[in-house]
């Protein structure tokens, strides 16, 4: 039983403010800001994917598909149907829920890797069909995003998005630190041990996927969203393969199952592709070794792994 | 009838080609449940590896058979090096490792090779045969023998031999095995060894059709993972059934739907598949411990 | 932690800050991204030798105006968003004043809109019509359109009387784009487009495609937008499948291994290239004979390969800029491109530049000559 005091299990989101908070204000380098705000966005995507893979135990090869979704509603929507870039982030998510809950479920009833080669094959889909329809996403080379404003105020500078992509982790991660501490967290963590045994319980252990694959989605679709808007610009690479794997990485890597540990994760991938770009010839094999370091040395991942080592629980 | 014809042969040669990688992931699945996503490398790694050598002026036998060690090494490497250490890692955690060493042995061709493309001599000529009007190039009929000599290998070796047997026993449950004597360790890095030699003999054969180059194992892996998914995964005559059918799917997508979504066709195919025999075209049925 | 241990750490936090905040030395700093790795690696890895063996060169012989150039390059991995990322970094704080990049079209047009906003001139390699239409103020287009291959390619088409042909292009950017360009040329050249094929950029047999190509009526020509291994692969099932009418690839295949790999099955595969893949057969009188000649022999005993196209971009991105700052005697950005505006006619390794305010391309159709594989290498045609 856990006898901490029920406020303890806001500490990582505590952690994150306190970060997030002392960095926008202290640093000053636009470049940096917008590293960290990158972090940020990615962030929502990776404790999204937590959801899905870390607590309920789905490993998912395609989700940068609903980062894609995101990124492309926001600029196919201005672009043909002149609608406002914000309102198309309630249209992205619309969609990428629509879409998860329509493919999820005949694609969850399958297991192990069976499920991960059908995400797969989901992620490809979508960046095929991005990549091939030009004239409505722009094909390889991807699509303008307009500026979007609010109360007339332009969105555009390293600073704003900061804490934009900020505030929006925080409350992503309130809503995820909710969600594990109740019912439905409990019964995802249950399918995750074994789930025969949940079904043995009496859980609907395909409606409870279900609703952690449309989470998952509506998460990655939102942090879509932000990217691209941040960027003024939706890239078929938002969509691609590597970038489903690099949102499992950032899972793995920072701790499954961890809230923390997945926005750990993404800060680790984010920052060290930058660290190593100065390397030309050698980043590849860094980034290689890295991760394979990481996974082998600390196999939770990096937040259990030290929570672990401290000692704590 | 010749259009038909030449679609089918195109299927099957680059069917023949999923076979081979596909091949490659069964064994490693077998003693350990571990999807190898490095198996790409190791294709790569056989093909790049026999065009410097021959090119430095080494016979391609030679090159070819020094290629293939070199696969074999990495393998081993590999088994050692990444997999030992995490055994008892998640299946996601796997994944990543073997994602993160298929970087580590590309960004490694990068430097110790080059980015360019290499390729190698056709074994028999380059002379198209003809069939009833369609033309097959003479490589696709080594690869197509290629991936049956290895299948007939891979199921004489999982079925009638006791290193077989061990391996699967390992899979099945790794502290039973040990307790009957079998070294699991041992065990596990034959398997990687295995893989990554037949990973290179694809790399060897296939490259004077699909030419090489530093990048060419994540596609490669990618599309022999499905491959092997569709005919059932840790079965070789799945492998090869899986590969051929990705296959012709491709190919008659390609020549009679739409050749900007001919991918499309062959994932739809499989994911169709996926749902409605979930184990694979060729897959066993299989119990779960609760 | 013991009194004299944080007295330590902190003596030496200061004195490594110290060090790294030492003013530099005038120097100018030029900033680059190149899709070295990634599929436009073929592109991007002649463009970034040509830029380092260049700055070395200047810098060795004095530099501009006494000051050194500092090259710092990145590589994009063809991806926009890294690319874009890399620019505000090239921007922000590496603090450079200008840019050369990037290879291909998606990411040169994320640099763009990031320098754009930061006022700082960019020099893009990549080959796509929207980097330079409309006009952006602060992007200058560096090398030929796509739609000016098409023009090229359709010219002769139609000069040679086959004007009902088959297209087939790649699904990545550059197959693309050249597909889009071709679409639209084609009426104005009156050429009809028979058959209509895409193939990925990955695959290892293309004989479906070139199955249906071979059985369209009336054909007299194919256009293929072929790059890397692809390029090769078509050759082979272009010849397997006995298909004899003229193919026409373009820039892809003028990659020094080209015909290396693919042997006899490319013989008589034409292509529009500029002067520096057939330097060797120049007219000596030629306007472009000196700066290219000069360029395909350096580079290729600097790297011991054949000097590429797209190297040749880079070289003259880098000069163009080094031009304006030598005439000008400062690299202020907004100097640099009003200046960059009104230069011309510069002749260059890829032709003849005429930038304008109206006009950041600069080039037209006579920077392309007709090209053949003739006898196992590239030869000069008209």
């Amino acid at each position: 039983m856990d006898r901490r005091p029920a406020y303890w299990r806001y500490t990582p989101l505590l952690v994150l403010g306190v970060f997030a908070i002392g960095f926008g204000l202290l640093v000053d380098n636009s470049f940096y800001l917008r590293i960290a705000a990158l972090v940020w966005a990615m962030g929502i995507a990776a404790v999204g994917l937590n959801m899905l893979m870390g607590e309920a135990g789905q490993v998912s090869l395609g989700h940068a598909a609903f980062i894609g979704i995101g990124s492309y509603t926001v600029a196919i929507g201005p672009a043909q149907f002149g609608l406002d870039p914000l309102f198309c982030v309630l249209i992205g998510l619309f969609l990428s829920c629509a879409i998860a809950l329509v493919i999820g479920r005949p694609i969850l009833r399958l297991e192990g890797y069976y499920l991960s080669v059908a995400t797969l094959g989901l992620g490809y889909l979508v960046s095929l069909v991005i990549v091939s329809e030009t004239a409505l996403t722009g094909g390889p080379d991807g699509l303008a995003v307009p500026r979007a404003t609010v109360f007339s105020v332009r969105l555009a500078g390293a600073g704003i998005w900061y804490w934009i992509c900020a505030a929006c982790l925080g409350i992503a991660v309130l809503l995820a630190i909710n969600l594990q501490n109740s019912p439905t967290g409990r019964a995802f963590r249950s399918l995750h041990d074994s789930e025969t045994a949940a079904a043995a319980l009496g859980i609907d252990v395909g409606a409870k996927k279900l609703v952690a694959f449309v989470l998952a989605a509506a998460y990655g679709s939102f942090a879509g969203s932000l990217i691209a808007l941040m960027n003024g610009f939706a890239a078929p690479a938002n969509a691609s393969f590597i970038q489903s794997i690099e949102l499992v990485a950032m899972v793995v890597i920072g701790g499954s199952g961890s809230v923390l540990g997945a926005v750990v994760g993404a800060a680790v991938l984010v920052v060290l592709s930058q660290v190593f770009v100065s390397f030309h010839d050698y980043e590849t094999l860094l980034i290689g070794l890295m991760i394979m370091l990481f996974m082998i040395f600390l196999r939770r991942g990096i937040v259990p792994g030290l929570a672990h080592l401290v000692g704590a629980r | 009838m010749a259009e038909f014809l030449q679609f089918v042969f195109s299927g099957l040669t680059v069917g023949a080609i999923y076979a081979l990688v596909a091949l490659g992931f069964t064994l490693i699945y077998n003693a350990s449940r571990v999807v190898n996503f490095a198996q790409g490398e190791f294709v790569m790694i056989g093909g790049v590896a026999t065009a410097v050598l021959h090119t430095a002026g080494l016979p391609l036998l030679v090159a070819a058979a020094g290629a293939v060690a070199i696969a074999g090494l990495a393998g081993f490497l590999l088994h050692q090096f990444a997999i030992k250490p995490a055994r008892d890692a998640s299946i996601a955690a796997l994944i990543i490792i073997t994602m993160g060493a298929s970087l580590l042995l590309r960004g490694l061709t990068q430097l110790v090779v080059d980015k360019q493309i290499h390729s190698i001599p056709a074994f028999s000529g380059e002379a198209t045969i003809e069939v009833l009007g369609a033309t097959l190039q003479p490589q696709t009929l080594w690869v197509i023998g290629g991936s049956i000599v290895v299948l007939a290998m891979l199921q004489f070796l999982l079925n009638r031999t006791l290193v077989g047997q061990a391996l699967q026993a390992v899979a099945a449950n790794p502290l039973a095995a040990r307790l009957v004597g079998i070294k699991v360790s041992a065990m596990l890095a034959l398997a990687f060894v295995i893989s990554a030699v037949i990973g290179g003999v694809g790399g060897v054969l296939v490259t004077p059709i699909t030419l090489t180059r530093y990048d060419v194992g994540t596609v490669l892996a990618l599309k022999g993972f499905s491959a092997a998914m569709v005919g059932g995964m840790g079965s070789p005559l799945g492998a090869v059934i899986g590969g051929l059918f990705v296959g012709l799917l491709e190919s008659f997508g390609a020549g009679y739907v739409s050749s900007t979504y001919k991918d499309a066709v062959a994932v739809i195919a499989m994911l169709v598949v996926l749902m409605v025999a979930p184990r694979g075209l060729i897959g066993h049925r299989s119990a779960e411990r609760v | 932690m013991k009194k004299q241990v944080r007295y330590a750490i902190a003596a030496a936090l200061v004195a490594a800050t110290s060090i790294a905040i030492t003013p530099a030395q005038a120097e100018i700093r030029i900033g680059a991204i190149f899709s070295v790795t990634g599929p436009a690696a073929f592109l991007g890895e002649p463009e970034r030798r040509t830029v380092e063996l260049y700055v070395d060169r200047i810098n060795t012989a004095g530099g501009v105006n006494g000051e050194k150039i500092k090259l710092i390059a990145y590589d994009d991995g063809a991806d926009a968003n890294k690319a874009r990322l890399l620019a505000q970094r090239l921007i922000d704080d590496d603090k450079v004043v200008a840019i050369i990049g990037s290879t291909l079209t998606g990411p040169s047009l994320a640099i763009g809109s990031v320098a754009s906003e930061a006022k700082i001139p960019v020099m893009a390699l990549g080959g796509g019509v929207p980097i330079a239409e409309p006009v952006k103020p602060w992007v200058f287009k560096v090398g030929h359109t796509d739609r000016m291959i098409c023009q090229k390619i359709f010219g002769e088409l139609q000069a040679r009387k086959l004007t009902k042909i088959g297209l087939v292009a790649g699904t990545d950017a550059f197959g693309n784009s050249m597909r889009n360009e071709c679409l639209k040329q084609a009426k104005t050249h009156d050429i009809t487009i028979v058959v209509d094929e895409r193939h990925g950029p990955q695959d290892s047999d293309i004989t479906p495609q070139l199955t249906n190509v071979r059985s369209a009526a009336g054909l007299q020509a194919v256009v293929h937008t072929g790059f890397g291994e692809t390029a090769t692969i078509f050759a082979r099932n272009y010849r397997q499948l006995g298909i004899t009418v003229p193919l026409y690839e373009s820039a892809g295949v003028a990659a020094p291994n080209y015909i290396k790999l693919t042997g006899a099955a490319a013989e008589g595969v034409r292509l529009p290239a500029p002067a520096v893949l057939v330097y060797d057969q120049l007219a000596k009188d030629d306007s472009q004979y000196k700066v290219v000649t000069d360029y395909a022999k350096a580079y290729q005993a600097k790297y011991n390969e054949p000097a590429s196209q797209f190297g040749g971009f880079a070289y003259d991105a880098l000069h163009m800029l080094v031009m304006t700052y030598q005439k000008n005697k400062t690299t202020d950005p907004a100097k640099t491109r009003e200046t960059l505006e009104a230069i011309g006619p510069y002749v260059g390794v890829t032709g003849t530049f005429n930038f304008s305010a109206k006009d950041h391309l600069g080039l037209d159709l006579s920077s392309f000559r007709m090209v053949e594989v003739s006898g196992g290498s590239f030869r000069l045609k008209n």
